[in-house]
């Protein structure tokens, strides 16, 4: 049993990247994640922890450096979101495709314009093409213990392949709940480093990142493809592990009262909490809801997904991001819809818009969008509304 | 542990620079000493010094699943006696028998007047004098945790203390202790 520490999401996220060991930092500060690379800066300069703490002049650097750091073999972190992940985007690919691994935290946050400082999944959402491994957390607990999860399975040698974890802004990231955090030495024994890359070395030069020409590039695209699909195995094995080590089971998806349900929620992130106690009073009322978090989002664990929904008669899957002019509405409802088909399954599904921009979440939204299930839960797939549905919005 | 039964939940009011997030940082942080699990909620817009603010706690013996701010307090502090003239806000959504603790220099009897509510109790207590005597500034955050802790009686003072220490500077621990001391000998309740 570690250390209960009362922690704020960003407070807790520096804890794990120094108990992780890392060798270099980049940093440039953006609300709301400016508190990790602050505290991690304070652990730097106080001797508690053994890193280059690189102060750049823009996200777009902080990643290229950070590109430089995994390429020599360093264990490599980063913080940003919203318009800060924006501006490393082309970096982003880069560092995935060279296959270096590194963890990098988005503290969720809505994109520009107009200026919104608040949560909701758009930067998030914005970079799943990216080639980088994602998950969300729903609690400060997770985001501290996904750091540990992510270096360990960035590092893997089946991987290689950066990872971003993430939690919500301000909900999480400036929240104090209680976190246990387990020692320095518990941590770099569960994450090793391992060293596990061909890094560049003046002894064994190698070249990263060249022109691939037409020969080949598409053959980095089809590895990357595979190493996605085989950090699955690797990511189950280490929660496994994880589970064992520290007494917290994390999987792909958290299920939460499906077995019976007629109607679900399927979401990500810290409000899922909202929803599973909304959950919990409609039970006792005979309703029967369930509810479902992504938390895995990349790869995306869609035979998951279609088994624990597969009795369900009707799902509402909530975005917290905006894909305009998509009939889904929203990524994870484009996902979650496409798992549901696959795997040959009947289940109807129901877009909803919530939260954009820190637009307050209720327990009477929620309320408003299950009763919405259950309005169309015995309805014909014809009869399901064709655009997704905007939960407290002005009109 | 003391009085804590079930969910119990705490709606500040202050305004800005008067460290009320601190001050639901640190009822969070007693509380989680306390062997509780416990929630310090911020909210946050474009901050200025002397805007209203408004940060919430939630505490309970079983993990807490909510995130979403608290609509149905048991509790409700306001720090900043110049809040009382647009008094609706804050009384919003007090649950019956829950608390009103109010920074004022005015009696329970003045500020039941005020607020028109005679299913909740009020307590009293001059913070900002307390403030100015031990801090000479009117940072009046741990003067209203002590009164709240003193009224609802959902912590003790040791954990308050403790979580004073951990997380003030030191030369800042001392004034605050005893400043929380006074408070909770201080206020009044009906």
């Amino acid at each position: 049993m570690g250390k209960v520490l009362p922690l704020g999401g960003n407070y807790a996220v520096a804890y794990a990247v120094k108990a992780c060991d890392v060798d270099v930092i980049t940093a440039y500060p953006i609300s709301p994640q400016t508190t990790i690379v602050e505290r991690l800066s304070e652990f730097v300069a106080n001797g508690e922890l053994n890193a280059e703490f690189l102060h750049v002049e823009s996200e777009h650097t902080a990643l290229s450096v950070a590109i430089g750091a995994a390429a020599v073999g360093a264990r490599t972190y980063s913080a940003t979101c919203s318009q800060g992940l924006a501006l490393m985007n082309e970096l982003l690919y880069i560092m995935s495709y060279i296959r270096l691994p590194m963890v990098l935290t988005i503290v969720n946050r809505a994109l520009s314009a107009p200026i919104n400082i608040w949560n909701d999944h758009s930067d998030f959402m914005s970079v799943n093409d990216s080639g980088w491994i994602m998950m969300m957390s729903a609690s400060n607990q997770e985001a501290y213990d996904e750091i540990l999860l992510g270096y360990r399975i960035a590092e893997d040698p089946r991987v290689l392949l950066p990872v971003i974890t993430s939690m919500d802004g301000y909900i999480q990231s400036h929240v104090v709940e209680p976190v246990e955090i387990v020692s320095d030495e518990e941590a770099i024994s569960f994450a090793p480093k391992r060293r596990s890359w061909v890094t560049l070395d003046p002894d064994k030069p190698v070249t990263m990142g060249p022109v691939g020409d037409p020969s080949y590039y598409f053959e980095f695209r089809r590895q990357l493809w595979e190493a996605m699909k085989e950090s699955r195995k690797v990511f189950d094995e280490a929660t496994e592990e994880f589970a064992k080590r520290f007494g917290r089971k994390y999987s792909a998806i958290e299920t939460y009262m499906l077995e019976d349900a007629e109607v679900a929620i399927v979401g990500m992130g810290s409000f899922m909490g909202t929803i599973k106690a909304f959950v919990d009073r409609a039970r006792r009322d005979g309703v029967k809801v369930g509810a479902l978090r992504v938390k895995l989002y990349r790869p995306f664990p869609s035979e998951d997904i279609a088994r624990a929904l597969s009795n369900v008669k009707l799902v509402g899957v909530m975005d917290r991001a905006l894909m305009p002019g998509s009939a889904a509405g929203g990524h994870l409802h484009h996902e979650v819809a496409f798992a549901l088909r696959q795997a040959g399954l009947e289940t109807k599904t129901i877009g909803f818009i919530a939260g954009l921009g820190g637009r307050l979440l209720t327990m009477d939204n929620v309320k408003q969008m299950v009763n919405v299930l259950i309005n169309y839960k015995d309805k014909t797939v014809k009869e399901l509304p064709k655009e997704p549905i905007f939960i407290g919005v002005r009109e | 542990m003391s009085g804590l039964l079930g969910r119990f939940e705490i709606r500040w009011h202050g305004r800005g620079g008067q460290g009320i997030v601190t001050a639901a940082d640190l009822t969070a942080t007693a509380a989680i000493l306390s062997g509780y699990y416990a929630q310090s909620i911020p909210t946050f817009g474009t901050e200025r010094r002397g805007a209203p603010v408004i940060a919430y706690n939630r505490i309970d013996r079983q993990v807490i699943y909510e995130r979403s701010p608290v609509v149905e307090p048991d509790a409700v502090v306001v720090a900043d006696p110049h809040l009382l003239i647009n008094p609706k806000p804050l009384i919003a959504g007090l649950k019956s028998g829950g608390y009103l603790i109010v920074n004022t220099a005015k009696s329970v009897d003045e500020i039941r007047g005020i607020f028109k509510r005679d299913d909740v109790k009020i307590a009293t207590i001059n913070a900002t004098k307390l403030a100015m005597d031990v801090l000479k500034a009117p940072i009046v955050n741990t003067a209203m945790v002590g009164a709240l802790i003193s009224a609802t009686k959902i912590l003790s003072l040791d954990p308050v203390i403790q979580a004073v220490k951990e997380r003030f500077p030191s030369r800042l621990v001392e004034p605050n202790v005893q400043l929380i001391k006074q408070a909770y000998e201080l206020v009044k309740v009906s």
